[in-house]
């Protein structure tokens, strides 16, 4: 019963169930410097799923204990809305939105010249208020955004997308039904001027071939993504020229 | 000289993680470019100076925040009031600490004295950063020509990383202000600014210049425009005559 309720997520002609080819990304939409009061600020659009992050610091840590004597301490929250998904979801923070806001943290950690900023704290807040599949994604791709907003030094921006398999696919920019349908969902995020990967997670199984063509099929993607993160951030400062 | 070399000086916009040159160059600026290898990168938005016939480079950031530096001229407001020292609010990831030995210039006997008499918390201090290193909290010293407590004038905040910018090459922008609209200024490095006027009209202006001077601080031929702008504002508020304009 279960099998016929299972959508069609690969068409005869190839395309998938929205319409977009196996390599390709959903209409993709960035906004820096939207928040007044936040350092730094971002919105980031993959189509249905939409996140804002805001960065605030480096500021003194709100509690003492929390302090490094070498490095800035980097605090992140991620958090989904109550009005992000179809049913109500409770704002509490839930074990998944504790351990995405460290998996984020540690992808942003990095890249972060956190070493020239001792005894401070650098906080991101990132909410999703809409949430259709890859919101951890496009939760890296706004907190990076905001951080460079903020001025905050930081080797490289952190550039995400995640990849997947359905029905024998492999395909980019995987969205909520495909995560739900398919057989494998692997986000990773890259610091593309660095050549290094930040985050690396895989659910579902891959074989080893598989692997190394879904991480080819990522890094084009994110190739595109990180192309317009910088074009976004230039052109909040193009627009000021007239 | 100087002019030619000048012109060898080109200024492009660049974003984190860009590569900006290869070779052996002499980074003015430490915080916003890191090197990887024989690579120079910038770690920041902002505009790339790159001198080939020196050798140098620097990034001049487009957004940021205050980070003490030892000689920085700040402008603080009173956060706390101890014993013996006053906490300030300077915009930076630390609060800065002014003893009252040294606002005073005296011995200080928390029994006699109590601090709040001399400042308290709202009030503005003019400073300068005495010590600051990555272990302690900034200290603040008053003493000075110039430095003290504030007791008139408009407190205009701005952003820090705009700074240079409102000073223009050797003081040029801040003096052009000064002579235009008749004010001082005095220009603190963590992003305040105090302007001191003959009126309210003059206040205002200056006022809108600088606003002006920080939206678009990475536009050339700034200074000229901002006069042209002075200029204006004055004919509008019928400071001078439309004849006395001078272009």
């Amino acid at each position: 019963m279960l099998e016929s309720e299972r959508p069609k997520l690969i068409g005869e002609n190839g395309l998938r169930h929205d319409g977009r080819r196996i390599d390709e990304l959903r209409p993709v939409k960035m906004e820096v410097g939207i928040l007044t009061n936040a350092s730094g600020s971002a919105y980031v659009e993959f189509g249905k799923t939409r996140v804002i992050a805001a960065v605030y610091g480096p500021r003194e840590p709100p509690q003492k204990y929390m302090v490094l004597p070498h490095r800035a301490v980097l605090r992140c929250r991620y958090h989904m809305a109550p009005f992000s998904t179809d049913e109500r979801k409770n704002p509490a923070p839930s074990r998944r939105e504790i351990e995405l806001s460290k998996v984020a943290r540690e992808a942003l950690e990095p890249v972060i010249l956190s070493e020239l900023f001792p005894r401070t704290s650098i906080d991101i807040f990132i909410e999703v208020i809409s949430a259709d599949g890859g919101t951890r994604t496009a939760a890296l791709n706004a907190a990076s955004l905001a951080l460079a907003d903020a001025g905050i030094p930081m080797r490289d921006l952190v550039a995400a997308v995640a990849v997947g398999k359905v029905e024998g696919h492999l395909i980019l920019d995987v969205d909520q039904v495909e995560d739900n349908y398919g057989e494998a969902d692997m986000p990773v995020a890259v610091a593309p001027s660095l050549n290094a990967v930040t985050l690396l997670q895989l659910n579902g199984v891959l074989s080893s071939s598989e692997f190394s063509e879904a991480f080819k099929l990522a890094l084009k993607g994110i190739g595109e993504i990180y192309r317009l993160q910088k074009e976004t951030l230039r052109n909040k400062y193009l627009v000021k020229v007239e | 000289m100087s002019g030619s070399s000048e012109q060898k000086v080109e200024r492009t916009l660049v974003t984190p993680g860009d590569r900006l040159v290869e070779g052996e160059f002499r980074v003015l600026t430490p915080t916003t470019v890191y090197r990887v290898g024989t690579s120079y990168y910038s770690s920041v938005v902002g505009l790339l100076e790159l001198n080939t016939q020196e050798k140098s480079l620097k990034v001049i950031p487009l957004e940021g925040f205050y980070y003490p530096r030892v000689g920085d001229v700040i402008i603080g407001i009173v956060s706390d009031v101890g014993l013996t020292s006053w906490e300030l609010n300077i915009k930076a990831p630390f609060p800065g600490v002014l003893h009252a030995v040294d606002f005073l210039g005296r011995p200080v006997n928390p029994a006699k004295d109590n601090l709040k008499d001399f400042l308290d918390v709202g009030d503005v201090v003019i400073g300068k950063v005495e010590h600051f290193d990555r272990s302690r909290d900034p200290v603040i010293s008053t003493k000075g020509k110039e430095l003290g407590k504030v007791t008139e004038g408009a407190l205009v905040e701005v952003s820090p990383v705009k700074i240079p910018r409102l000073v223009g090459k050797k003081g040029s922008m801040q003096s052009m202000i000064e002579v235009e609209t008749r004010c001082k200024l005095v220009i603190g490095n963590n992003g305040r600014v105090l302007v001191r006027c003959e009126n309210k009209q003059y206040e205002d202006i200056a006022v809108r210049a600088i606003r002006k001077i920080e939206v678009e601080a990475h536009v050339s031929g700034l200074t000229d425009r901002v006069k042209e702008f002075i200029t204006l504002e004055k004919v509008k508020r019928g400071l001078i005559g439309v004849g006395e304009r001078e272009t």
